[in-house]
């Protein structure tokens, strides 16, 4: 049967399941093909904190939000045109995200009378009337799936856990999508087990043919490749982008690297992916916790490594007093903060943008030191090589501040070509060896705190040195000479001399680019972070509907751009979105005395496009 | 792993011989003194302080490394004894409070041509550093810890401390202390330590031979040292310290000798009932029974038997090397996992990295 072919210009799925239902797999597969396919795509996983909270109730409910299009596109998306609900709890949890008119592809099976009872149904939705707003797919995936694989030697059990595969058939076929990465990605998966790999290749099978042959679907969706950039692309999140980054980073400096790092969701994948990385030579420590972390990877930097550590906020806290000795003895040090909801524990599995003030302020003393924000998945990449070569030039600490929704969201990232990456090496200079003489022809001895008068970095002395021995701490100590010195003049003229070296960065940064395509908005909206692309998709929608606005976006937030201040005081209003309670906000107020509005929704979800069109409109229309 | 028992051993590092933990460090040719090993700074302890003395023997016995002074590093903490790196000429890293043995760690385990030392305290080790502590000896990094018991917070003045006995009474505990000290010998052998360790700040030449010995240890070496705080804790160690009392207290070991004790060394060793040691006159059992010190026993059992005869009192204080045991460490098996990956699959190539599994072309 030939069905109807339909073009559409973008799609938002989203695959919800019980933990246990491959939601996550299935999103993830999906999302390669269509990566492969030349689509452009941004996508949001959701997932609790548990790692299997109780089967069938709405705590346990796991997602993953796919949006592809045939143009570029800056977020997930804010509501889904198809819901896959595996059960009535994924359902329930995520009916109100869904516009009417939206498909809904349920898995009858799991609506049962006990389940229903489970999440509060007191009927069955999808027999009551009450989805009649949308379009209801009605389908007992899991026994048509335990049926399809009849003729397999597989537990009931194996069946049944293939149903992720037969709905990623289906939707693969509803959406046109190449079938040949799952079929390899399943033969790879399974390869010591040929009969469930078997069985999971004629799941995805039946899937895609349930889609043709019934007359559930009578339309197949096709959505164009996007014209993106050319070069060769792969599809990245933000945890491996930043874990390549930084080998890639050490590689370029001709550092050895060391990761010293206690596991925290959402940071630990970076964890795993540079534990893989032997053959590059880089050492990875799992500490016995937060504070070995950041210490090992402080001792290895003191020993001429580039030394990492990587975390999320209840680790930064940890961290602090390491980071402020690596301050005060003036080492490079790269500290990933991989941000989530807080305080405390707060909500691991969720984003939040709340460590800023943190990072920036949260050490004793007057500890400055740089902190940069990746703005996409792939932008995690090009911040650890930024980071790196500020560490290194400067002899700082760096904080990457991602978060959870950069870590495990992913887009097509152009893959660089390796020749055209930024030499670091360049940059970097130890210290060199006196030599014989040196006092007779007046040239003075090692001074560990000699500055270099252009960036005011100190040399970076590594044991194995000869003539370079020196003892460095966290005490005090004198301009030049390094020696222990409680001299108030003396500390006066260090803590100036530490603010005015990271101060001094910004000669050397990027100006901050302002994207203002009439030249005549006399409203810019000023983000940070994870935040971009629901930014740059309001902007996108209020400039369609006439207005003028002007975008900006901060990726160095320590120090800030040179031209900021110039920037801030061009436009009538400055918005200031973030997902916290107004921290950049506060600090630009305090630094600039510019009046600025701020915008917050503390969630644990990114922000909507829509939602944001709203507020900007708002704020121009009240100039 | 243990070794064959052969007698006292010298475990000097003469010629021909390099100390274990030094195989990959650079040996030096030049014929370095103490001088050679001491800084520009002012010592500034207070007078009488046993820091002096440790400092002292620390730096006569550094020549007999044969490290380069650049191939040298002092890790402390904080406390009065983590003043030390300032005043040895070789590289030095005065941390913060309790993460020494974090950051000689990262540093030990990321370059193996060093020789890295780790000066902690009572309260920097065992009290806000314990977790690094226990976590360094059951890895067995190859670092040499040197840590100066003396029961006190000095620095702060003067508040008991994680060994001070119970009941002590101090500026923070004008009532007495009301919690257990730790030994922190038992503590090491319970963390898996491969080598452990004990001498007295004022016995030159027994802290000397136990240098060596720790030196000797490819892996972690933990040495706890008796040290005299005049100020706060004065002749906290009187017992095995005062000429008149120390040799009817000390039990001095070593290796392969009957473990003797008294003026006259009358007494020896038994194992008594559920695997405690008692102390029996050396005539009334001469039948075997008495122990012959053994420091590579495979199993700790002995060894923290050892640990546990001084109680608190000192009245029966061994001294000397408690244990020493070869075990893999893990610096060593850091760079094997690297040097097994690159045999392997070879030499890491950026470009197949970034390129991942799943890459499609545009344009
Ligand atoms: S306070 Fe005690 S331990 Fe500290 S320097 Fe003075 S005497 Fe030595």
């Amino acid at each position: 049967m030939t069905k109807q072919v339909q073009q559409l210009d973008r799609v938002i799925i989203r695959f919800a399941g019980d933990s246990g239902d491959g939601m996550q797999l299935a999103g993830d597969r999906f999302t390669q093909e269509t990566a492969s396919f030349g689509n452009d795509l941004s996508t949001l996983p959701n997932f609790p904190a548990e790692i299997r909270a109780p089967a069938g109730t709405l705590p346990g409910v796991s997602s993953f939000q796919l949006h592809f299009a045939d143009h570029d596109i800056l977020t997930p998306g804010d509501a889904p045109d198809v819901l896959v609900a595996m059960n009535p709890a994924a359902l329930k949890a995520n009916l109100l995200d869904l516009p009417r008119g939206a498909d809904i592809i349920a898995n009858t099976d799991e609506f049962t009378k006990r389940n229903l009872v489970k999440v509060g149904y007191e009927a069955n939705p999808l027999e009551d009337g009450s989805l009649s707003g949308y379009q209801l797919h009605a389908i007992p995936i899991t026994s048509v799936t335990v049926k399809a694989l009849e003729g397999y030697d597989i537990s009931k059990k194996d069946a049944e856990r293939a149903k992720n595969m037969f709905s990623l058939g289906m939707l693969c076929w509803l959406y046109n999508r190449p079938a040949d990465g799952t079929l390899r990605f399943l033969e790879t998966k399974f390869a010591s087990k040929p009969e469930i790999m078997k069985a999971n290749v004629a799941a995805f099978q039946a899937g895609w043919n349930y889609g043709e042959t019934t007359e559930e679907f009578s339309v197949q969706y096709e959505i164009k490749p996007a014209t993106l950039p050319p070069g060769q692309y792969r599809n990245i999140t933000g945890n491996t982008a930043l874990a390549n980054g930084l080998v890639t980073a050490a590689q370029l400096a001709g550092l050895p690297m060391f990761l010293g790092s206690y596991p925290i969701t959402p940071a630990s994948d970076i964890l795993h992916e540079l534990s893989k990385y032997k053959r590059f030579g880089i050492r990875t420590f799992q500490a016995e916790d937060e504070i070995s972390g950041v210490g090992a990877a402080l001792g290895a930097a003191f020993g001429g490594a580039l030394g990492v550590t990587t975390t999320s906020g209840p680790g930064m806290c940890l961290k602090a007093e390491t980071i402020g000795l690596a301050v005060a003895v003036e080492l490079p040090l790269i500290v990933c903060d991989i941000q989530r909801a807080g305080p405390s524990t707060g909500m691991p599995t969720k984003t939040e943008q709340a460590d800023l003030l943190m990072a920036l302020y949260g050490r004793n003393g007057e500890s400055p030191l740089v902190v940069l924000a990746p703005a996409t998945p792939g932008d995690c990449f090009t911040t650890a090589l930024e980071a790196t070569r500020i560490a290194v030039k400067y002899r700082t600490p760096v904080v990457i501040l991602s978060d959870g929704y950069l870590a495990n969201g992913s887009e097509p990232w152009r893959i660089p070509e390796v020749a055209d990456l930024p030499d670091l090496r360049a940059e970097f200079s130890f210290a060199p060896a006196p030599q014989a003489g040196d006092e007779a022809a007046g040239r003075k001895p090692f001074l560990p705190f000699q500055r270099d008068p252009r960036t005011l970095a100190r040399p970076w002395a590594i044991p194995g040195t000869p003539g370079l021995e020196h003892r460095v701490g966290g005490i005090e100590k004198a301009d030049g000479s390094g020696d222990i010195s409680y001299d108030p003049d003396n500390h006066d003229k260090m803590v100036r001399l530490r603010q005015a070296k990271i101060d001094g960065i910004a000669a050397d940064i990027p100006p901050l680019e302002v994207d203002d395509p009439d030249g005549s908005a006399r409203v810019l909206v000023l983000g940070w972070g994870s935040t971009f692309g629901s930014i740059g998709a309001a902007v996108r929608r209020v400039r369609l509907a006439g207005g003028s606005i002007a975008q900006a976006h901060l990726r160095h937030l320590s120090p800030f751009p040179a031209n900021l201040a110039d920037v801030l005081k061009q436009y009538d209003k400055v918005l200031v979105p973030e997902i916290n309670t107004g921290q950049l906000a506060l600090v630009l107020r305090g630094r600039f005395l510019c009046d600025v509005i701020s915008y917050n929704r503390v969630r644990g979800l990114p922000f909507r496009a829509a939602e944001l069109s709203g507020v900007i409109q708002d704020v121009i229309s009240n100039v | 792993m243990s070794r064959p028992i052969d007698g006292p051993e010298t475990g000097a590092g003469h010629a021909g011989h390099r100390l274990a933990s030094l195989t990959l460090v650079p040996k030096s040719d030049a014929k370095a003194t103490m001088k050679d090993f001491k800084s520009d700074q002012e010592v500034r302890w207070c007078p009488g302080c046993g820091d002096y003395a440790i400092l002292a023997a620390f730096q006569s016995f550094l020549p007999e490394l044969q490290v380069p002074k650049e191939n040298l590093v002092i890790v402390s903490g904080i406390g009065c004894s983590s003043r030390l790196p300032y005043y040895v000429n070789s590289y030095g890293l005065h941390s913060i409070h309790g993460r020494a043995p974090a950051i000689a760690t990262g540093l030990a385990a990321s370059r193996q041509d060093l020789s890295v030392w780790v000066i902690t305290g009572d309260g920097d080790a065992l009290s806000i550093g314990g977790n690094h502590l226990i976590h360094a000896l059951r890895r067995n990094v190859n670092v040499k810890i040197l840590l100066f018991n003396n029961r006190i917070y000095g620095l702060t003045k003067g508040q008991y401390s994680p060994t001070s006995e119970q009941g002590k009474v101090t500026k923070s505990t004008p009532y007495g202390s009301l919690d257990t000290p730790f030994n922190p010998l038992s503590l090491a052998l319970g963390a898996e330590a491969s080598f452990v360790a004990r001498t007295i700040d004022s016995d030159r030449k027994h802290l000397t031979s136990v240098l060596r010995a720790a030196a000797d240890h490819r892996g972690t070496a933990f040495v706890e040292i008796y040290q005299n705080c005049p100020i706060f804790n004065d002749d906290a160690f009187a017992p095995v310290t005062e000429p008149g009392a120390r040799d009817e207290h000390v039990i001095r070991l070593e290796h392969g000798q009957p473990v003797r004790l008294g003026a006259d060394r009358e007494h020896g060793l038994r194992f008594g009932p559920l695997g405690s040691l008692e102390v029996v006159p050396a005539q009334t059992a001469a039948d075997g029974s008495l122990l012959v010190h053994d420091a590579h026993a495979a199993d700790p059992s002995y060894a923290f038997a050892l640990s546990r005869l001084d109680r608190t009192d000192f009245a029966h204080t061994p001294i000397g090397i408690f244990r020493d045991v070869e075990r893999a460490t893990y610096d060593d098996a850091m760079s094997a996992q690297i040097d097994a990956a690159r045999a392997r699959q070879g030499e890491g190539d950026l470009e197949a990295l970034l390129a991942g599994a799943d890459t499609w072309r545009v344009g």
